[in-house]
């Protein structure tokens, strides 16, 4: 049975989909989607204990043998994201139901989940399979149901930033295909340990070299690498506040993982540094990143809209992290991936629990909300400071790492920039804190602090801040045997 | 000769250009969908043109008489790129009804699916 389980990790939420919309019943459904996203999460934790133990795991799909069949194939890297998504998903389910039914029409709430649970497998199948084109259609499972999600956001203008989302989603999608057709020509293979054998003796063609530059473009559109992150501030300012919880904690994230899975496993380090110069494209995109989406930030109104600003940062940190080309790293990029999710996580769902409570996440809307809704503008206080990169928080950690690899690599301007950058995130962070702590509350109505069923995920992602960034030996620990693992080094 | 042998491919740079080109300049989002499947189309005509081989048949096996039989060896093209292809106009064909679907409720609410309208609607709204 325990061989099957990375296999059903996948199958477990794709199937708990379609019963999400037979059931016609808001709560049945979110009960489904509740215990598909809790196995599955059972599920990668077994996967991943197991990696951790015994090193990388294979299951060919239908007995078929790869490079012909499918292969599945987990080791340190996607083990470590595949927990990231479960982790994730297993948190924003519970507290999806709360929020989803003040912020989505009744007669829909069946049709969330069941999306909701779509873009979870295909998310969790990214991350585990072994085959590229493999990768392709899951990309497209998790983005089509995504689109779908952030259409159901109360503001019309969710309508809108889906339809830009598809549009460029579907050109990064399309031009990732067109990368594995054209590696495809030349060795005739789509399995990704196959591929990464035969790619070495036609590396020099020009066809490799165009297949590497449409695989580059297409990830870079959907992680939302600087020029290309136009998709994003919209999508995540207007979809309800649980999909953006979920997506920017766990899309970019994944995509990410492309990023590294076919750069660093298909083509190989050394094609990618020594051939392609891909450090030279990634280091000024994720410097930029970082500083102007960071100076963006600063000036918005719309606290969800701030968040997604500084998201684009963030994403520069771990495309910065990567273009140190070393183990060091490429452990802080890991880490970050981790700890992203946890901040990114735990602030939006502080805005889900402003959005119940008062409707809005304006900025001015949220005076004196410190006094009123206290549990949640603390959880917004610990994130945000994780944000910045406060000692005994996770992003600590990831920033020291960061640092350490620049300094490693000698590029101390690089490594002032990170220290800069974090004080710009201080200055986004405490215009929220500014406004909720030290200005009176306009109105008299009582608002109160928002339900359990909302501060208890939100808090959970909160103290897993704290407690990964006092203990951070199982997170460095993971995310440094990954590194290795990538850079084709023995642990 | 060499410019012509490569026929099928010009015709997918063409396709692909110009999918490329409608999706970047038009405004109307139907033409923006429009655009989006020449330009998905141009891709599922390169993976069908690579599976082909000069003189290849379909793979059946078959001996020299046409007939059908299990120890004949015949110059097929390879049916993969075929198949993967099925997979990814199914996938062509949810995100043209997805987006599809979306222009259908911009339509109800904004009562425009002229993009430059749509944004001037959102500009007025926000301020």
């Amino acid at each position: 049975m325990s061989e099957h389980y990375v296999i059903l990790l996948v199958l477990v939420p794709l199937l708990a989909s379609p019963l999400c919309i037979f059931s016609r019943n808001a709560r049945a459904a979110w009960g489904f989607a509740v215990l598909a996203c809790l196995t599955s999460l059972y599920l990668v934790f077994q996967v991943w204990a197991e990696v951790m133990a015994t090193g990388p795991i294979t299951y060919h799909i239908g007995d078929w043998a790869p490079p012909v069949g499918i292969e599945y194939r987990v080791d340190a890297v996607n083990a470590w994201v595949l927990l990231i998504v479960a982790v994730i998903g297993s948190v924003v389910a519970p507290y999806a139901r709360v929020s989803v039914e003040r912020e989505v029409e009744a007669g829909r709430i069946p049709l969330f989940y069941a999306a909701f649970l779509l873009c979870f497998t295909g998310l969790l199948g990214i991350t585990v399979t072994g085959d590229v084109f493999n990768v392709f259609v899951f990309l497209e499972v998790s983005s089509l149901s995504a689109y779908g999600l952030i259409a159901l956001g109360q503001d019309r203008r969710a309508l809108t930033s889906a339809f830009r989302y598809l549009i460029m989603g579907s050109v990064g999608a399309t031009f990732i295909v067109i990368g594995i057709g054209l590696m495809y020509v030349m060795t005739g293979s789509l399995n990704m340990a196959d591929l990464a054998q035969l790619l070495p003796q036609v590396w020099d063609t020009r066809t490799i070299k165009v297949a590497y530059g449409f695989l580059a473009v297409g990830v870079f559109l959907k992680l939302a690498l600087f020029p290309l992150h136009l998709w994003l501030p919209n999508a995540y300012t207007f979809a309800p506040s649980a999909v953006t919880a979920f997506i920017a904690a766990t899309a970019t994230k994944v995509a990410v993982y492309m990023l590294l899975r076919f750069f660093f496993t298909v083509f190989g380090a050394p094609f990618s540094f020594d051939v392609m110069r891909l450090d030279m494209v990634l280091l000024p995109l994720a410097l930029v990143a970082i500083v102007t989406m960071s100076l963006v930030a600063i000036f918005q109104v719309n606290v969800k809209r701030l968040l997604a600003y500084s998201s684009v940062a963030q994403i520069g940190y771990m495309i910065l992290g990567i273009s140190f080309a070393s183990v060091t790293g490429l452990t802080a990029a890991l880490l970050h991936l981790f700890n992203h999710a946890l901040m990114k996580g735990a602030l939006f769902m502080c805005m889900g629990c402003v959005m119940y409570r008062i409707g809005s996440v304006h900025i001015d809307a949220m005076a004196g909300l410190g006094k009123r809704m206290p549990l949640t503008m603390a959880a917004f206080v610990v994130a945000g400071l994780s944000l910045v990169g406060v000692p005994l928080t996770v992003g600590f950690i990831s920033k020291w790492y960061l640092i350490l690899g620049a300094l490693e690599r000698g590029w101390w301007p690089v490594a002032i920039l990170v220290l800069i950058t974090s004080l710009m995130a201080l200055v986004y962070v405490w215009r929220v804190v500014e406004v909720a702590y030290f200005q009176e509350f306009p109105h008299d109505e009582d608002t109160q602090e928002a339900p359990w069923a909302l501060l208890i995920p939100m808090w959970a992602l909160v103290l897993a801040n704290v407690w990964f960034g006092i203990d951070a030996r199982t997170t460095v620990a993971s995310a440094e045997q990954a590194a290795q693992t990538l850079m084709g080094g023995a642990p | 000769m060499t410019l012509l042998s490569h026929y099928n491919y010009w015709v997918v740079i063409l396709l692909m250009m110009v999918g490329f080109y409608t999706m970047i300049s038009r405004g109307n989002l139907i033409k923006k969908m429009v655009g989006l499947n020449v330009f998905q189309t141009s891709v599922f005509m390169l993976y069908i043109s690579m599976g082909k081989i000069r003189g290849g048949t379909a793979p059946i096996l078959m001996d020299a008489h046409g007939e059908s039989s299990e120890t004949a060896h015949v110059l097929y093209s390879n049916p993969l790129p075929h198949v993967l292809i099925l997979t990814a106009i199914v996938v062509g064909i949810a995100t043209t009804a997805v987006g599809l679907a979306l222009i259908v409720r911009i339509k109800e609410t904004y009562g425009s699916i002229e993009e430059d309208e749509i944004n001037q609607i959102e500009a007025e709204g926000a301020a």
